[in-house]
């Protein structure tokens, strides 16, 4: 496996195939907890850390798991890891935790992970289904921040707040832009239209880029 | 030869195992940390609804938990902390749950002082709609400061309701029906404390379960 390879995976990931934008998969928490940037920063590194190591394990274990039962053998190694996560949110960033609530072990359900699994580290190599888990998972926080982002400055017209929420202490209200905002953008309807908003933008980018080529 | 199945079962076998001891390896090494954090979480989460109240030792030691029915609002679990300064009775924290907002039950803190005036009233947790329901926790508007030093007398039982209804408490920006049910739960609470106010500091403290 040569590092073009390495780049072309993590290319993949976080553009070409990008879970949210291309594949529309785990929208369930991207659009739930998307309120904030930090609440999308916190969810967005416990998929990256859950989804790098259930790569490397399937992987790993690859030669010895059967057909048949590959799929509990999937959830099993994925719902142990995101066990461990959540312990380890709880007591490192118990706030953040608290306010991710239900979505730290819902990421069992995040189909993004277990299709990293059937597709690609059940048949590639250690190195290759690492590249690929970290580039999915990575694409996936990144449009989770953004989309927090965009729906905390339209919806509370603040920037970055809670950050106490990561690294402990007093609250912190983050940069306030304007005081309050659109507050569609922070209830459920936001959420879809943001997510729209950036599957729109990609594709505009991917089909101005294609016309740019071919002229 | 092993049968197929066999051998499934055993691969699934050592796996399960081999998650299972991942699991219980970082439960051993995290076990001790969460406790401490969701015992000084409790501990900060229950300080502002006392106010400025002395008291002795630590507030979550003195827990009673009362079953239903308790005759306090909301159909669930009510619980009691009580804080004393130089053993004496000094206020009691009241975590219990104001049925009626916009969407599901909302867990509130009253604290009343031995005497009957309200410490502090701080909401727990809440469901209710982002900007207009939710003005009723301190971060986000001043609303739920208007019960500091409040009592049964001060207004006169008549006036423990919002404006609109006649009361004596202001309501939020273009929502009532939240605050309305908190204001009840506090007005319940405060009854609840005046009937019983000898029997709460003198019954023993809930053990914990675990």
């Amino acid at each position: 496996m040569t590092a073009g390879l390495l780049v072309d995976r993590l290319r993949t990931g976080l553009w070409r195939e990008n879970p949210g934008l291309v594949q529309l998969l785990g929208l369930c928490p991207l659009l739930a907890v998307t309120t904030t940037f930090v609440n999308g920063l916190g969810l967005g590194i416990a998929t990256v850390l859950v989804l790098t190591c259930s790569n490397i394990l399937v992987s790993a274990t690859r030669r010895w798991i059967l057909a048949e039962i590959r799929i509990p053998i999937y959830v099993l190694i994925i719902a142990s890891l995101v066990t461990c996560i959540e312990l380890i949110f709880k007591a490192w960033f118990p706030a953040l935790d608290r306010s991710l609530g239900i979505f730290i072990p819902l990421i069992v359900t995040n189909c993004a992970i277990v299709a990293r699994a059937e597709l690609f580290a059940s048949r590639n190599g250690i190195v290759a289904s690492f590249f690929d888990g970290l580039g999915m998972g990575t694409g996936f926080a990144l449009l989770l921040m953004a989309i927090g982002l965009f729906r905390e400055l339209v919806g509370r017209g603040s920037l970055f707040a809670e950050f106490d929420k990561l690294i402990g202490g007093e609250p912190l209200a983050g940069l306030v832009i304007v005081d309050g905002g659109w507050l569609l953008a922070v209830l459920p309807p936001g959420a879809f239209f943001s997510l729209a908003l950036a599957v729109a933008l990609k594709n505009h980018l991917d089909s101005k880029r294609d016309t740019a080529r071919r002229a | 030869m092993i049968p197929r199945v066999v051998k499934g079962g055993m691969t699934l076998a050592a796996i399960a195992a081999v998650c299972a001891s991942l699991v219980a390896a970082t439960y051993q090494l995290t076990t001790d940390r969460i406790a401490a954090n969701e015992r000084a979480w409790l501990e900060r989460s229950l300080l502002p609804a006392l106010g400025d109240v002395p008291f002795d030792g630590s507030i979550t030691d003195s827990k009673i938990v009362l079953e239903p029915p308790h005759g306090l609002p909301g159909s669930d679990a009510a619980v009691i902390y009580r804080a004393r300064s130089g053993g004496v009775p000094a206020a009691a924290l009241f975590a219990v749950t104001a049925r009626g907002g916009y969407a599901g039950p909302i867990r509130i803190l009253v604290g009343i002082r031995a005497g009957g005036c309200v410490t502090g009233v701080r909401i727990l947790e809440h469901r209710e709609t982002p900007g207009l329901g939710d003005g009723i926790e301190p971060a986000r508007s001043d609303w739920v400061y208007q019960f500091d030093g409040r009592s049964l007398g001060d207004p006169p039982l008549a006036g423990w309701q919002l404006r609109a209804d006649g009361g004596r408490f202001d309501q939020l920006t273009g929502a009532s029906v939240t605050p309305r049910a908190v204001v009840k739960a506090i007005r319940e609470t405060l009854l609840y404390f005046d009937a019983h106010q000898a029997e709460i500091f003198d019954m023993p403290a809930t053990a914990d379960s675990q």
